[in-house]
């Protein structure tokens, strides 16, 4: 079945868009990344570890990492009011969960690190590149981390599973329809965040998450890149 | 904002020190400007779209367009609507929430700029008096602030609104398709109007100041004008001039502006 499932976009099922990576885009910033899939752009700055205000909010056991996640008004066709909204405050801190695994903020105490997102072109999947470029600003601003993570999103269009959904895809209406399963990984391969929305049953689902560890290893290749290129 | 965001006295005394010398720490003059770096089309979804590069401050700028009801008191033009957001992804100093007074008076200074100068002809975006008008959204957005916001932005609207497709418009149903454009351009003068702010610093005065010499400035005035009429102005923050020094402010503004209009004539 497989060989013969048409991608709008003419992509084999388990490609990936073409991956962009680049650190060090915000001057002001302590760390600074942008990842893109395909016409999805995400650029991410770290601004920290700083004293956390108001104080009644630092955590004398450990340090705090706060994300945040925007989208531009302009970066899908229909404007976006800018400011937060329930999805983003949402999103916000599923990132939080998806990165803090890996950021070794033990000693960091009563501190914060921000990691503020924003999606200027949005074409599917802003979350994951999202996940990717802050976990690469992270490493650019010189927070201890365990390892990076990388995240992509799986689909399943009607009975058939795809890696890295785009708006079209994300639409699909054929048959089953459209499900979408954002995943992040560590590079050592453990899940630090996962979201369904659609209908699956689980043998696909494993599937699924077996695809997204593969496509991972190749994003993880693509941060890793973009890292050592900032000391050349 | 953290006493340890700003710059300490000594460097800003030193700052000045330099300025009554005529000399700065970039080694501009005091009306040089920042090399300015503009692309457009950096967002697909955008109506336009442009990024602007003056020295190291980035501002983002986005046109989206939607069709609304006229406001009473012009019934046959289309709407402007100019909003602006100081992220915390572009500077220490800026915190998440709400709007604050410098990102409000960013999108008002570059709302009047463009609106007061007649750049946009909005008579041409009415499609029914009275019913129905394009309503023009332009969105700021900063993505390192290095000083200078206030002129960077007007820089990155106009490179963003020459840049804009008119979308596609069903007449029978009344509704846009976003996502599909037409091949027209916005209606706009070819009268280009550029806004510059002077700042005071100490007794002297610069444009384009960076991050440091903003923080030290005791007032500024922006002067928005196009083809050497002036159609909006705004002096910003709470020490005096004397009128001659508002005339030398004037002098310095026109030179300015014939400087940076060779750059915009490009676009």
């Amino acid at each position: 079945m497989s060989k013969e499932f048409k991608r709008p976009d003419g992509r084999k099922v388990d490609e990936i868009r073409e991956m962009k990576a680049k650190v060090g885009i915000v001057p002001n910033a302590d760390g600074s990344a942008m990842f893109q899939f395909g016409d999805t752009i995400a650029i991410a700055a770290v601004y920290g570890p700083k004293k956390m205000h108001p104080q009644h909010l630092q955590n004398p056991e450990k340090g705090t990492l706060r994300c945040n996640y925007n989208m531009m008004s302009f970066s899908v066709t229909d404007r976006i009011r800018p400011g937060p909204s329930r999805r983003s405050t949402e999103i916000s801190k599923i990132i939080e969960w998806a990165l803090e695994p890996i950021v070794m903020i033990d000693k960091y105490k009563n501190m914060v690190i921000d990691v503020h997102i924003n999606i200027p072109q949005a074409n599917a999947s802003t979350r994951c590149a999202g996940i990717n470029a802050a976990a690469m600003a992270l490493a650019h601003a010189g927070i201890p981390m365990k390892d990076l993570v990388s995240s992509v999103s799986i689909g399943k269009l009607d009975k058939q599973l795809v890696v890295d959904l785009n708006k079209k895809e994300e639409d699909w209406e054929e048959g089953e329809g459209a499900t979408d399963i954002p995943i992040t990984f560590t590079n050592d391969g453990k899940m630090t965040h996962i979201q369904l929305d659609g209908k699956i049953n689980t043998k696909q689902l494993n599937e699924a998450v077996e695809l997204a560890r593969k496509a991972c290893k190749e994003i993880y290749e693509v941060q890793k890149k973009a890292l050592k290129e900032i000391g050349e | 904002m953290d006493k340890e965001l700003t710059i300490s006295n000594l460097t800003g005394n030193k700052i000045k020190k330099y300025l009554a010398e005529g000399k700065r720490f970039d080694n501009r003059k005091p009306d040089e400007f920042r090399e300015i770096v503009i692309e457009t089309g950096i967002s697909k979804n955008a109506e336009g779209s442009a990024k602007v590069k003056v020295g190291k401050t980035e501002v983002w700028v986005g046109i989206k367009m939607n069709v609304a009801e006229p406001y009473p008191d012009s019934l046959d033009k289309g709407n402007l609507m100019v909003t602006a957001e100081l992220l915390p992804l572009s500077s220490p100093r800026f915190e998440s929430g709400p709007p604050r007074f410098p990102a409000i008076e960013l999108g008002r200074l570059t709302d009047r700029a463009i609106r007061e100068s007649k750049f946009i002809d909005f008579k041409k975006l009415c499609i029914k008096e009275g019913e129905k008008v394009w309503t023009v959204f332009i969105d700021i957005y900063s993505i390192n602030d290095d000083g200078n916001l206030l002129d960077a932005a007007v820089l990155g609207t106009i490179a963003a609104l020459k840049d804009a497709k008119i979308p596609k418009y069903d007449k029978k149903e009344e509704k846009v398709l976003f996502g599909e454009w037409t091949k027209d351009k916005l209606p706009l003068s070819k009268e280009i109007p550029i806004s510059i702010t002077a700042y005071k610093v100490g007794d002297k005065f610069i444009v384009d100041p960076t991050r440091d010499e903003e923080d030290i400035s005791e007032t500024r005035v922006t002067v928005g004008s196009s083809n050497g009429v002036i159609s909006s102005m705004q002096k910003g923050e709470s020490q005096e001039l004397e009128v001659a020094e508002f005339k030398e402010i004037l002098e310095l503004i026109t030179k300015v502006e014939r400087n940076i209009f060779k750059k915009l004539e490009k676009l």
